[in-house]
Formats: structure tokens, sequence, C-alpha cells
């Protein structure tokens, strides 16, 4: 039992840090902010979903396990919208060169 | 073993963020920094996690909530004022 939990925390771990490389590549090496952003938004969940689910199967049924959890959901609730946000600042910033009428209110 | 992964992930976190660092110095436009600067904050969040556990101390992860709160509010206020010019 003990080496079956140990098997899965660290498979969480290694996918954890596969999706922090995959993300933190294309960071360096995409050519525009909104591929970046692509990139990094599958990063942040993935990749900190991952790793903080190792913790949690790594403590158990415990309270530190139900604040991790409610780390995971706070993580995932805010970079969506975090990547909206700074996407719909480029946008906009971006289209106020050419004209003033379509702009993107969301 | 378990341990022994835990160590490897937080110095490998550890050097992406410096890796992340590159790209809020160099990056041609404001959003691009933005960007970065999400970046390392997340993982510095995880890395914080990690931290509570390697270490045994359950305050940490405390630490971990306010610090991805305080990311979120970074991000948001400097995109606002990145659109706009002001924050409201």
């Amino acid at each position: 039992m003990d080496l079956i939990t140990g098997i899965i925390v660290v498979l969480l771990t290694l996918g954890g840090a596969f999706f922090f490389l995959v993300g933190t590549l294309g960071l360096i090496r995409m050519p525009d902010v909104y591929c970046r952003m692509h990139t990094t938004t599958k990063c942040d969940t993935l990749g900190a979903g991952l790793a903080l689910l190792a913790l949690m199967v790594y403590r158990g049924f415990s309270i530190v396990s139900i604040k991790l959890l409610l780390v995971i959901i706070f993580i995932w609730l805010t970079n969506p919208t975090a990547a909206h946000i700074i996407s719909k600042a480029e946008y906009n910033k971006d289209n106020k060169r050419d004209n003033d009428n379509n702009e993107v209110f969301l | 073993m378990s341990k022994i992964a835990f160590e490897a992930i937080s110095v490998f976190l550890a050097l992406l963020a410096f890796v992340s660092l590159y790209r809020a110095y160099k990056g041609p436009t404001p959003a691009d920094r933005v960007v970065a600067i999400n970046v390392i904050s997340t993982k510095v969040t995880v890395l914080i996690g990690f931290l509570a556990i390697l270490t045994n101390q359950d305050a940490f992860v405390d630490v971990a909530l306010i610090y991805a709160m305080m990311g979120f509010v970074t991000t948001v206020c400097v995109s606002k004022y990145m659109e706009k010019g002001k924050l409201y």
C-alpha cells in the first residue's frame, strides 16, 4: 500500500514537472504575446494542479490536504481570469492605434 | 522515494523561475512582462507548498494561499493600468 502511494506520488510529481517545463519552453520560444499566453496558461493549470495533487496524495486525508485543495481551486479560478484580462488589455491597446470603434468590453 | 522527488522538483522549479525571468527582462511589450511575472508567481506558490511538506511546517500552506491571491491582484492591477492608464 505504501509502495503504491509512493509510485502514484512520483508519477504525479513528474507530470507536474513536465508541464512546467513545457510552459517555460513555450514562454521562451513562442513568437507572439498571445502564443506565449496560450502555453503559460496550460503550464499554470496542469502543472500546478498535478504537483499540488501529489502533495495531497502524500499527506493523506487531513486539514493540510484540504488547504492544498483550496489552493488548487483558487489557482484554477484565477489563472484563466488573469490570462483573459492580460489578452484583453493587449488587444485594446493594439486596436486603439487604428481606430477607436472596435474595443472589447468583456 | 517521495522525498527525493519533492526535493528534485523544488530545485527544478527554482531553475525554471530563473529561466522565466529572462522573458520578464527581455520581453518586447509590457504584456510579455506581465505574463512572465504571472508564471513566476504560480511557480513560487507551488514551491512554497513543496517546502511546507518537506520541512513539516504546516503553516506554510497558508502562506502559499496568500501568495496566490497576491499574484492575482498584482496581475489584474498591472493589466488594468496597462490598458487604461489608470486603475479604475
